[in-house]
């Protein structure tokens, strides 16, 4: 029988994210109908997009203009809409956004849910996540209606399966919210612009970054490289940067294509946050510093003295291309 | 008022993780309060001394052991503790609906606090559930609470820098962020009063519940250890930096 199976993808200004597209390829199991739930408004370009994705009805779900940033009203516009479908399991991401709306969802639907899954098996109900601070991978395995998963930014590699689709609206009715109201929503200025947990590049600092001055090297390196900064432990407590920087076991889980250590010596609470990287490169003065030994480049050296130079290269390539 | 904070007994961050059977952990290693916790803790305590005549009291399900985790948050200004004793590990759903029941047989909660996620299960639900079954308003990654006129202004931080403020009705469930507030270490006579706060301690089974229907279940748990073999890039600064890009265009093709 084919299972209704929702995605909630989160649309950034520039429309569907990379981590969408792996999220939904990730859904795309055997026996699968694709339902996008949209919270922020659908077009024609969102709809090819994610249909060349295996997303055969995009659900508009339309929204009082309001409530349309009310965690609340969204996640119950979301349990409207697949109670409407007949939707037997959601996908969402494990963001920050994802955080404060899909365990919105299971706590009112009283529906299991795994948040950071890497893998979710449908047929068996087994989500893979991590546990103990990243140091275990977890099975889960789900019972209950409408089984929740949060997937990990960049857990999976969009594959394409274009399929046909349609444009179906959703009218969530009226919703009221009583209890939570959003007072307004805004940036502090600090920290990068792209957020750690979706980056394909994170480039982070450590002690060896010396102080919050230094920190500058690394943003205008990240920014060259269209990457995210991050910083260890150390560099937080110490206040160089603002604490939603910090990578690690009390700091944000990352999983980038490439993560450079600059200065980090890697303790066991920093490896809980970045381990899953697909590729590290540790620049270090310290041989002994534990990433030296579980990373895939290292170079002993200076990261003040290296970052100014990979500054420099990246902007004479962006001006050769 | 009274101000309950749901705190976890976990595995010391630390602490090496042994896996037995495949399914669960050597539970003979260090076992503290869960750091997000703290914050839960601390800004409790600075409500309760803004309202005279508050009290804040710990809750934990846990094991026996547990009673540790309940002292520790008693030595960081917690007045007394509840511990549910159980020796199994119980998932989101049945842990959220055991705090309520045990919240619900001590009285009418002003306001629940605990940590944005605990650091062993990472689930990051078990606050909204506890809102859900009390039908309360939460937030989670709390990083500034404010009682205005009978409501929570709260603040939660997003990734990129970006904050929303909630207006909630009391009482509400706060999930606490780091950036709440700075944890103060106990003092020692912080801790001798902790051990002579009183805990109240009983069964799970004394609560009474039905088994919840939706279940989430850990089948097997495997080491992660991933082991990387390290390549050296030498040479100058300037040629370090001439490798990284020419890894990061060629191997890992991001650029």
């Amino acid at each position: 029988m084919t299972k209704h199976v929702g995605v909630i993808p989160e649309l950034d200004g520039r429309g569907l994210k990379e981590a969408d597209m792996g999220m939904i390829t990730l859904a795309r199991q055997k026996d699968t109908h694709l339902f996008a739930l949209v919270l922020d408004g659908s077009d024609e370009t969102l709809k090819e997009k994610l249909s060349s994705y295996g997303v055969s009805t995009l659900v508009d779900i339309r929204l009082a203009g309001d409530l349309q940033h009310n965690p609340e009203v969204r996640a119950k516009a979301v349990i409207g809409a697949v109670k409407k479908f007949g939707i037997s399991a959601v996908f969402g991401l494990s963001t920050a956004r994802g955080k404060d709306l899909l365990p919105r969802i299971a706590a009112l639907l009283e529906s299991p849910l795994v948040m950071d899954c890497f893998n979710v098996d449908l047929e068996a109900n087994i989500a893979e996540t991590s546990r103990y601070s990243g140091k275990t991978l977890a099975k889960i395995k789900v019972t209950g209606p409408v089984p929740i998963f949060g997937i990990r930014p960049n857990a999976k590699e969009p594959v394409r399966e274009p399929v046909s689709a349609k444009i179906i609206q959703f009218d969530a009715g009226a919703i009221a919210s009583t209890q939570l109201r959003v007072v307004k929503t805004g940036e502090t200025g600090k920290g990068s612009k792209i957020s750690l947990a979706e980056a394909e590049i994170i480039i982070s600092g450590g002690r060896g970054m010396k102080n919050g001055e230094n920190f500058t090297q690394l943003f205008q390196c990240a920014e060259k490289l269209n990457a995210a900064v991050g910083a260890s432990r150390v560099a937080v407590d110490s206040g160089w940067v603002p604490y939603a920087l910090q990578v690690g076991q009390t700091g944000e889980k990352v999983s980038p294509k490439v993560y450079i250590a600059c200065g980090i010596s890697g303790s066991i609470q920093h490896f809980a946050g970045m381990k899953t990287s697909g590729m590290v490169i540790a620049i270090n003065l310290d041989t002994a510093a534990p990433i030296m030994s579980n990373c895939d480049y290292y170079a002993v050296a200076d990261a003040l003295e290296v970052v100014p130079e990979l500054t420099k290269l990246l902007e004479k390539s962006a001006c050769v291309t | 008022m009274k101000l309950f904070v749901c705190v976890k007994h976990v595995p010391d961050s630390a602490a090496h993780i042994a896996i037995i059977d495949h399914i669960r952990i050597d539970e003979n290693i260090s076992f503290l309060l869960n750091p997000y916790d703290e914050h839960a803790l601390t800004e409790a305590v600075r409500i309760r001394e803004m309202n005279p005549g508050s009290e804040v009291i710990a809750v934990c399900l846990g094991k026996a052991d547990a009673e540790k985790t309940l002292r520790s948050a008693m030595a960081m200004g917690a007045d007394r503790g509840i511990l549910i004793k159980t020796d199994k590990r119980h998932d989101s759903i049945e842990t959220a609906l055991a705090l309520k029941t045990a919240i619900e047989q001590d009285g009418s909660p002003a306001l629940i606090f605990t940590g944005k996620e605990s650091i062993d299960d990472q689930g990051m639900q078990t606050l909204f559930r506890l809102g859900a079954l009390f039908d309360f308003p939460a937030a989670t990654n709390v990083v500034r609470l404010d009682i205005v006129s009978g409501k929570a202004v709260t603040d939660t931080e997003f990734s990129g820098g970006v904050v929303s403020t909630y207006e909630m009705s009391l009482p509400c469930v706060i999930g606490a962020g780091k950036r709440l507030n700075t944890p103060k270490y106990p003092t020692v006579r912080d801790v001798m009063r902790s051990r002579k706060s009183p805990i109240q301690a009983f069964e799970f089974s004394d609560l009474n519940m039905e088994t919840p229907k939706a279940r989430m279940e850990v089948i097997e748990l495997i080491p992660y250890i991933q082991k990387r073999q390290p390549k050296e890039i030498t040479g100058s600064p300037s040629e370090i930096a001439q490798k990284i890009v020419e890894i990061l265009k060629n191997e890992a093709k991001v650029l």
